[in-house]
C-alpha cells in the first residue's frame, strides 16, 4: 500500500488514537487514587493551616493531627442545624458539587449574592476543632470571586464566636505576586484576633485599600491591610467576609451556636 | 544541517538557542518563570516531552501519511504533555496546583512541534532523541536563568529560602514587584540575547 493512500492515512491514524488513548488513559486511571489521595491531603492541610495547627515551618503529620483533632459536621445554612450524619455522611459530602445542582442548590439574587458566586449549596460542611472535649474553633469552608476565579479557602473562627483565629486560601486563580499574596503567611497573619462583627451587629471584618490605621479603633480590630496593586482581590475577600458571615452563608449557625442550642 | 551526535546535543544550547535565536516558545518562558522551583519542573517537564515526542514520531517517520503529519505529531505531543500532567498531580500536587493550566500549555509550545517537523520527521530514532534533548536543554536554560533572577528580584529568595531580606519581613531589600510580572520576563530574555551576541556576533541579524 503507498505511504499517502487514503485507506493507509486511515489505519495509520486510527492506531495512533488506539495506542495514545490506552497510554493516556491507563495513566489517568493508574494515578487517580494518588491524586485524589493528594486532593484530600491537601485539603485536610489547609483547614489545619487556618486552624494554626499547621504552618510551612512546623510541620506535623497532616492526616493523624486531622483525625484526632478536627471534626467534620455537615450543617443546614438556611436554619444554621446540624444534619445528621446518617442522612449525610460529612466524609462524603461533595460541596462542590452540591453547588451546582438545582436540587441542592438555591439560586441568589443579586443583592444578596455579594461574593459572585451565583448559586449557593443548601447544605455546607463545618469543621470542629476540639482540645479535648471542648470545641476551640469552628471552620467554615468560604468561596468568592476575585480578579480571575473564586478563591476557595477556610476561615477559623473562635468558640466565643467573634474572634477570627485563622484563614487560608487553598485554591485560587489570581496573580502570582499581587492577587496571589492572600497565600503570603505575613498578610495570613494579620487576621488572628480581627473580630467578626462591627458594634451595629453588620460583619465588620474588611481588606482596607492601603494600610490599617492603628490609631482608629475600628480599623484596628476589624481591618487588614490591603494587597498592593490587587484591588479587586482584596474586595473579594471583603465581598466573601460579608455573605459567608452573614444571613445567606454562616449568619444562622453561628447565631445558634451563640445561643447555646446543638 | 549539524549531524554529528554532539553538535546535535551541545548547538541549540548556545549556538542555535530554540528561545535566544529562534525565539521560539516564548510564552511559557513569561507565565512559570516568577519562581525558580516552577521552573525547574517546567523544565523538566519539556524535556521529558521533547525526548518522548521527537522519539516516538522520528520512530513511525516513514509509515507518517504526509497528509496528516502535523496532527500525527500533535496527538503524540499531547499524549506525552497529559503524561506529564497526570504524573505531576500524583506525585507533587503541590507544584502541579501551582503551574495549573501551563503545563498542559506544553503541547502549544512551538519548540516541541517545531523539533518534530523540522529534525524528527527527517532522523533517526537516537539523533532525534539527542536532538530533543539538546533543545529542551537550551529552552531549560532561559527558563532557569530567567526564574532565578525573577525570584532573587521579585520576592528576595531562591527556590523558597530568602536571600535577600525584604523590607516587609524586617530586612532592607524592598522588592521589584515588577519581576513578578510578564513584561520583566522579556526583559531579562532580551539582556540573555544581548549578552549571547556579544560573545557570538554571527548570530546578530544584519540589516536589510
Amino acid at each position: 500500500m503507498p505511504r499517502d493512500s487514503i485507506p493507509r492515512t486511515f489505519a495509520v491514524a486510527g492506531a495512533l488514537c488506539i495506542v495514545c488513548s490506552v497510554l493516556v488513559s491507563s495513566a489517568a486511571v493508574g494515578l487517580k487514587s494518588i491524586q485524589e489521595e493528594n486532593k484530600a491531603l491537601d485539603l485536610q492541610k489547609n483547614i489545619l493551616v487556618a486552624a494554626g495547627l499547621y504552618s510551612d515551618d512546623q510541620p506535623v503529620d497532616v492526616r493523624s493531627t486531622f483525625e484526632s483533632k478536627i471534626e467534620a459536621r455537615v450543617i443546614d445554612l438556611a436554619s444554621g442545624q446540624y444534619v445528621a450524619a446518617d442522612e449525610v455522611d460529612p466524609a462524603a459530602y461533595d460541596q462542590r458539587k452540591a453547588a451546582k445542582e438545582p436540587s441542592t442548590s438555591s439560586k441568589l439574587d443579586s443583592s444578596e449574592d455579594t461574593a459572585s458566586i451565583r448559586r449557593r449549596e443548601n447544605r455546607s460542611l463545618v469543621y470542629l476543632y476540639r482540645e479535648g472535649d471542648q470545641v476551640e474553633q469552628y471552620i467554615l469552608p468560604i468561596r468568592g470571586m476575585g480578579l480571575w476565579g473564586t478563591l476557595y479557602g477556610f476561615l477559623a473562627v473562635d468558640k466565643d464566636l467573634e474572634t477570627v483565629r485563622g484563614l487560608t486560601y487553598y485554591e485560587h486563580k489570581e496573580t502570582p505576586g499581587l492577587g496571589g499574596e492572600v497565600d503570603n503567611p505575613n498578610w495570613k497573619k494579620q487576621w488572628p484576633g480581627k473580630k467578626l462583627f462591627a458594634a451595629s451587629g453588620e460583619v465588620g471584618l474588611k481588606v482596607k485599600k492601603g494600610r490599617v490605621d492603628p490609631k482608629i479603633d475600628a480599623e484596628k480590630t476589624h481591618q487588614v491591610d490591603g494587597l498592593a496593586g490587587a484591588t479587586i482581590t482584596s474586595n473579594g475577600v471583603t465581598n466573601m467576609m460579608r455573605f459567608w458571615l452573614g444571613d445567606s452563608g454562616f449568619g444562622p449557625y453561628l447565631e445558634r451556636l451563640a445561643q447555646g442550642v446543638d | 544541517m549539524a549531524d554529528k551526535p554532539k553538535d546535535v546535543l551541545l548547538n541549540p544550547l548556545f549556538n542555535n538557542n530554540p528561545i535566544a535565536l529562534q525565539v521560539l516558545g516564548i510564552c511559557s518562558a513569561l507565565a512559570v518563570t516568577t519562581k525558580l522551583e516552577t521552573s525547574i519542573v517546567m523544565a523538566l517537564a519539556v524535556i521529558f516531552v521533547l525526548m518522548a515526542s521527537n522519539a516516538a514520531v522520528s520512530l513511525i517517520r516513514s509509515q507518517i501519511p504526509t497528509s496528516i503529519r502535523i496532527i500525527v505529531q500533535m496527538t503524540i505531543i499531547a499524549s506525552a504533555v497529559i503524561l506529564v500532567d497526570e504524573v505531576l498531580r500524583a506525585f507533587s500536587y503541590g507544584i502541579s496546583k501551582q503551574m495549573t493550566v501551563f503545563v498542559s500549555l506544553i503541547i502549544t509550545n512551538c519548540i516541541v512541534m517545531g523539533r518534530a517537523e523540522a529534525f524528527a520527521m527527517k532522523n533517526g530514532v537516537k539523533l532525534s532523541i539527542l536532538d530533543g534533548l539538546g533543545n529542551a536543554l537550551g529552552y531549560s536554560l532561559i527558563l532557569i536563568v530567567v526564574g532565578f533572577f525573577r525570584e532573587l528580584l521579585g520576592s528576595g529568595k531562591i527556590l523558597g529560602y530568602p536571600v535577600l531580606a525584604t523590607k516587609s519581613d524586617g530586612g532592607w531589600y524592598d522588592p521589584n514587584g515588577l519581576m513578578l510580572l510578564s513584561p520583566s520576563a522579556f526583559f531579562l530574555i532580551g539582556f540573555f540575547i544581548w549578552v549571547l551576541r556579544a560573545f557570538k556576533p554571527d548570530q546578530v541579524e544584519k540589516d536589510g
